[in-house]
């Protein structure tokens, strides 16, 4: 199972935050803060594999990649195999990559809502559940149509108020 | 008007991308902009205006994400906005919910029931979707039980997307609500033979999570299992289902066989490196007796090294660890990679390759190897230096020092380790020291001669790692101090001026040995008639004997005998330390000036360790002063007395001293019977009561009154005696009261004789007095290995080394099984008992004969209990099952609400229950057993049709 997934920039700041069990916002942040501190302490071309045990609980494992200037982390248990971690890893990012054309760290900080909607379409809760980003992609682009149409018919109804006063 | 503010809220509020801009252009504290920005996030959530409130919401679930601002004020606000026509807002308001909630303490998520209830139902299945999600996350029992018929309807659904998530999301239910088990569990094995193959994939997830918890119940569903395995060329249900399998394979030794196969066809075939390395650690871990296959995976290990990934080499070298302890041959024909990537660039990669290499040490090659190591220990960074120090102690230390044939070289080796520049095991090393000293007779001269080395080293003491260490060098050269050759340089040692540089505890420690080095060192003079017993002769020839040199043999004749008398026979300055400096009474005056110039202004320090142990050393020192010759002059007449008295209190010390210490099981402490009358976990509710007659008199008369009452019985006014008298009876009654009923813990009384003795060593054999079988026994190993030593000096076999028979190893903690995962598991078998006959039905021809035969199994069982039953078991099995079909259908009657109120460890055997009363309610008892027969016979036949 997965039990969580963090986007973070090479200095520490997080641009998305996601934990399948539920942890208070302050701990949110310092499990983010050890985090870092770890990823930072690690040279370049080494294995992308972290113990995270004394973070995360016996079993937990954490893999880690660095695109650009965003570290992308998925923390999970042994229930999952590491290489198809990084290979989900791959997934997720190729559907951003589609999604934002070219993704930066700035689409996905200004994109809070749908990088949350491209991860929910992937993992449920922990589990796997969309490994083609092709799909994903179709998925949030329903999504991302049905918010555009729901925003053009809200400014029908606020603006008819107005006229009525 | 509402309208207008709410627009002109609308107009001018910021949107979340005005939030983040503001957030990316603000210099200086992050923070007040933030609560400025809260501030105004407060006022719009309370907007009637949806756009509003959602942007507020929003923009603070924003915050909360990544910036750790607190919301818990706004999930009404949420649930609220979750009921919104639009599914922009629906989406924020879930989001909101997901990511916030805390389904222990957020009392609203309650509210949220029949939302999400009618968002399940939509027909929408975006907005399902969004259901589900938020479900997974503020999921309380609650909501489980309440929404797990719509989840269960969901589990058919037409669209493969929601059908996944909804099959995700019934590991939640199942966990938090078993009883869901009993609704959703048919349905969920049977998504296990859906064409989509995501479904399957979502299905094997949840199974392989659940098998994780508690793999037994899920053993009749290998079949399923192994058809995926044999047909499925997806890497990521191969992957899950090798999960299952590496959970199921210890419960079913047949299984191997079978899997076996299939496996090591995958790992030849495949290309993708995950599924490669998955079969690698299937077969490592749970199928290492197959030769074959073992051979196989090591060989697709020895691939992963030559690559360039070092996620490879770690993983590689991890399946490696697995495997060595049951084929080294493994670990060996790698040796060279191994030992090569212990200077890898990657901790990952050396931190496992040291745990390689440590699984190749053994009893032969164990010096060579850690010779190596240590060589690598002071090349790395601190860190890793650490960790192979660390890794070496443990090794070593393993069964107690199983592998060590030759402790002296391993306590130089301890010694050497302290050398070592980022050395920081100062507390393991410390243990080990002392625990060789007790355990291993023949390793003492050598700890005596390390110890000393690293106590006359004022370099070390600046070193804080190092001070648990010393403490342990200390400890041994006083203890042990009979194999010292120079029992004077130890003192100086000990009571160098750089000893300040120590903590308390250890300084504590450092003044104890001083005291036993002391006085042995005296008792020894004493012994051989030395510097003392010159005082016999007078002040005329004190002279003379001054500039002679005192020194007899060993030990003089007459006191042989008062040394077998000791309890434990002990070699006092046996023939090897002959080289013993000689004793001179300059030597010791020397010492017994340095002691009290250094421990003088102890006496008056703050800690009382320190305090009560420096006043021992000195109230010593000042016993020895007097029979000393400067000071006979002025009190020759005390001579002769005040001698004996000395020496008498000297060999007392000494004596006390003499005593081994051995090593003490770790569970010897609960031997200790409990005394009769005691009762553990009393109310002590009327302790205050007690206290409250306490309170007055403990001040005056507890400790002191008994004192002034006996010393000053004349003086004092026979009044106020009385009256004191009485007080001190009062209490001493109730003292000797609580000492009955709590004796246990009080000291023995003898003990307060032996004035200068210390308190007793906390591990201290003879103070338990149920450890004294034990003691027999050390006793008897401790004379064994005196034996051997005697008889075979040359050959050097290997040392006794005193074990205990129990608990030198680690606790074993009582495994503790979780309740839910038992309900869940009750239920799962529940369910797929009741499987059998509906299966049959559903699946193919070969299923229906296998479940047949699964039948018959249970059949056989009933058999052996009596033939009457034979009928009835079939009846009530296919009674339960309708039950279980009607409890689907209409799965939100009562009758599941009934069932759920039930105690759920139950659950199986009320089935039974509930059947036999269908029948015959005689047999009621007979049945239950049945029942749990059936159980138990279910692992050996349901996989049968595997085989």
């Amino acid at each position: 199972m997965i039990k969580g997934v963090i986007l973070m920039n090479d200095k520490g700041k997080p641009r998305l935050v996601k934990f399948y069990d539920y942890h208070p916002a302050e701990k949110q942040q310092e499990l983010i803060r050890r985090l870092y501190a770890v990823l930072s302490s690690r040279a370049e071309n080494v294995s992308n594999f972290v113990k995270v045990d004394s973070l995360f609980g016996s079993d937990a494992r954490l893999v880690y990649k660095t695109y650009a200037t965003l570290h992308i982390l998925f923390i999970f248990d042994s229930s999952e195999n590491e290489l198809a971690m990084l290979d989900l890893m791959q997934v997720f990012v190729e559907t951003m990559d589609k999604c934002f054309s070219n993704v930066r760290e700035l689409d996905i900080v200004f994109n809070f809502n749908k990088v949350h909607a491209i991860l929910d379409e992937i993992i449920l809760g922990g589990q796997v559940l969309e490994t083609s980003s092709s799909e994903v992609v179709k998925a949030v682009e329903e999504i991302s149509k049905m918010e555009r149409a729901a925003n053009s018919i809200m400014a029908v109804p606020s603006i008819t108020g107005w006229q009525s006063r | 008007m509402s309208g207008g503010s709410s627009l002109l809220d609308s107009l001018f509020q910021r949107s979340l991308e005005d939030l983040i801009k503001g957030l990316r252009l603000y210099i200086g504290d992050e923070s007040s902009f933030i609560s400025k920005s809260l501030d105004e996030i407060r006022k719009e959530i309370k907007s009637t205006d949806q756009q509003t409130k959602a942007t507020a919401l929003q923009k603070l679930t924003y915050l909360h994400s990544l910036y750790g601002i607190d919301m818990s004020f706004a999930a009404f606000h949420a649930i609220e906005l979750s009921s919104s026509q639009h599914f922009n807002f629906k989406r924020i308001a879930y989001l909101a919910a997901s990511l916030s909630f805390d389904p222990l303490t957020t009392d609203v998520i309650l509210l949220l029931t029949h939302q999400l209830r009618k968002d399940l139902q939509s027909h929408n299945s975006h907005e399902v979707s969004l259901a589900l999600h938020a479900i997974y996350y503020i999921c309380t029992p609650d909501l489980a039980r309440d929404l797990t018929p719509e989840v269960f309807i969901l589990l058919n659904s037409s669209k493969g997307n929601i059908r996944k998530k909804a099959i995700a999301l019934v590991l939640r239910l199942f966990e938090l609500f078993p009883d869901s088990v009993r609704v959703c569990f048919k349905r969920l094995v049977e998504n296990l033979e859906n064409n989509d193959l995501g479904i399957v994939c979502a299905v094997v997830g949840v199974f392989c999570e659940l098998a994780c918890k508690e793999p037994k119940s899920y053993l009749p569903l290998a079949p399923e299992f192994y058809k995926i395995l044999v047909d499925s060329r997806n890497n990521w249900l191969l992957i899950k289902v090798l999960k299952i399998f590496v959970k199921l394979a210890p419960l079913e030794p047949r299984l191997g066989k079978r899997l076996v196969e299939p496996i090591c066809d995958h790992l030849k075939r495949t290309g993708a490196k995950s599924l490669a390395f998955e079969c690698v650690r299937t077969i490592v871990s749970s199928f290492s007796e197959h030769e074959s296959a073992v051979r196989l995976a090591v060989g697709k290990i020895k691939e992963f090294f030559n690559e360039d990934d070092p996620n490879l080499k770690y993983l590689g070298l991890q399946a490696l660890t697995i495997v060595a302890p049951k084929h080294l041959w493994a670990v060996m024909e790698n040796k060279d990679f191994v030992i090569k990537s212990l200077s890898d660039a990657d901790v990952n990669i050396k931190l496992e390759a040291l745990q390689l290499v440590l699984a190749m040490v053994s009893e032969d090659n164990v010096v060579d190897f850690c010779k190596v190591l240590i060589n690598y220990a002071l090349k790395s960074d601190p860190e890793f230096c650490n960790e192979i120090l660390g890794c070496i102690l443990l090794t070593c230390s393993k069964n107690v020092y199983e592998i060590i044939v030759d402790f002296d070289w391993y306590v130089s080796l301890l010694g050497e380790m302290v050398r070592i520049p980022h050395c920081q095991k100062g507390e393991e090393i410390e243990n080990q020291l002392v625990d060789i000293g007790m355990r291993v007779k023949d390793a003492r001269p050598e700890l005596v001669r390390v110890g000393r080395d690293l106590l006359i080293d004022p370099a070390l003491l600046g070193n804080p790692f190092l001070h648990r260490i010393l403490s342990a060098a200390a400890w041994v050269s006083g203890e042990y101090v009979q194999f010292s050759k120079n029992p004077s340089e130890i003192v100086e040692a000990l009571l160098q001026p750089r000893t300040s540089l120590l903590p308390s505890s250890i300084k504590a420690v450092y003044i104890q040995s001083a005291f036993k080095v002391l006085t042995l060192y005296l008792h020894y003079s004493i012994s051989t008639k030395g510097v003392i017993s010159s005082a016999f002769q007078g002040v005329a020839d004190l002279m003379q004997e001054n500039s002679q040199v005192v020194r007899t043999g060993p030990v003089a004749d007459s006191d042989t005998e008062s040394f077998e008398d000791m309890s434990i026979t002990h070699e006092w300055f046996p023939s090897t330390s002959l080289k013993v400096e000689p004793i001179t009474e300059e030597s010791i005056i020397n010492i017994l000036n340095l002691v009290e110039i250094t421990l003088g202004p102890l006496a008056g320090s703050h800690e009382v360790e320190l305090l009560e142990r420096s006043r021992n050393v000195l109230g010593l020192v000042e016993l020895i002063r007097e029979e000393l010759p400067g000071y006979l002059v002025k009190r020759e007449e005390d001579n002769d007395k005040g001698q004996r008295k000395t020496h008498e209190m000297i060999k007392l010390i000494a004596e006390a001293f003499s005593e081994e210490l051995g090593p003490v099981s770790a569970s010897s402490q609960e031997k200790v019977p409990m005394p009769e009358g005691m009762v553990l976990n009393q109310s002590l509710d009327d302790l205050d009561a007690i206290c409250g007659d306490f309170g007055l008199h403990i001040p005056t008369s507890f400790s002191l009154g008994r004192s002034i009452s006996s010393e000053k019985d004349d003086v004092t006014m026979s009044d106020r005696q009385s009256k004191e008298e009485l007080e001190s009876t009062e209490s001493t009654s109730l003292l000797a009261e609580h000492r009955k009923r709590h004796g246990l813990y009080y000291l023995q009384s003898q003990k307060k004789e032996m004035v200068y003795d210390d308190y007793p060593p906390a591990n201290d054999l003879k103070t338990g007095s149920n450890a004294d079988d034990e003691a027999d026994d050390l006793i008897k190993l401790t004379e064994q290995s005196l034996f051997t030593k005697k008889k075979a000096n040359q050959a050097r076999p290997r040392p006794v080394v005193v074990k205990l028979d129990d608990g030198d190893g680690p606790f074993i903690s009582a495994k503790k099984v979780e309740l839910k995962d038992d309900l869940i598991s009750g239920a799962v078998r529940d369910v797929l008992l009741g499987d059998e006959a509906t299966s049959s039905s559903r699946t193919k021809k070969s299923d229906k004969s296998s479940s047949k035969r699964r039948q018959k199994g249970k059949l056989d069982i009933d058999k052996s209990s009596g033939p009457k039953e034979d009928s009835k078991s079939m009846e009530s099995s296919e009674l339960e099952n309708a039950n279980l079909r009607k409890s689907k259908l209409h799965s939100r009657g009562k009758e599941k609400k009934h069932r759920s109120t039930a105690k759920d460890r139950d659950e199986h055997e009320e089935g039974d229950k509930q059947k036999v009363s269908h029948h015959h309610g005689k047999h009621k008892s007979r049945q239950r057993a049945d029942g749990a027969l059936t159980l138990a016979a279910q692992s050996n036949v349901i996989p049968d049709f595997l085989l």
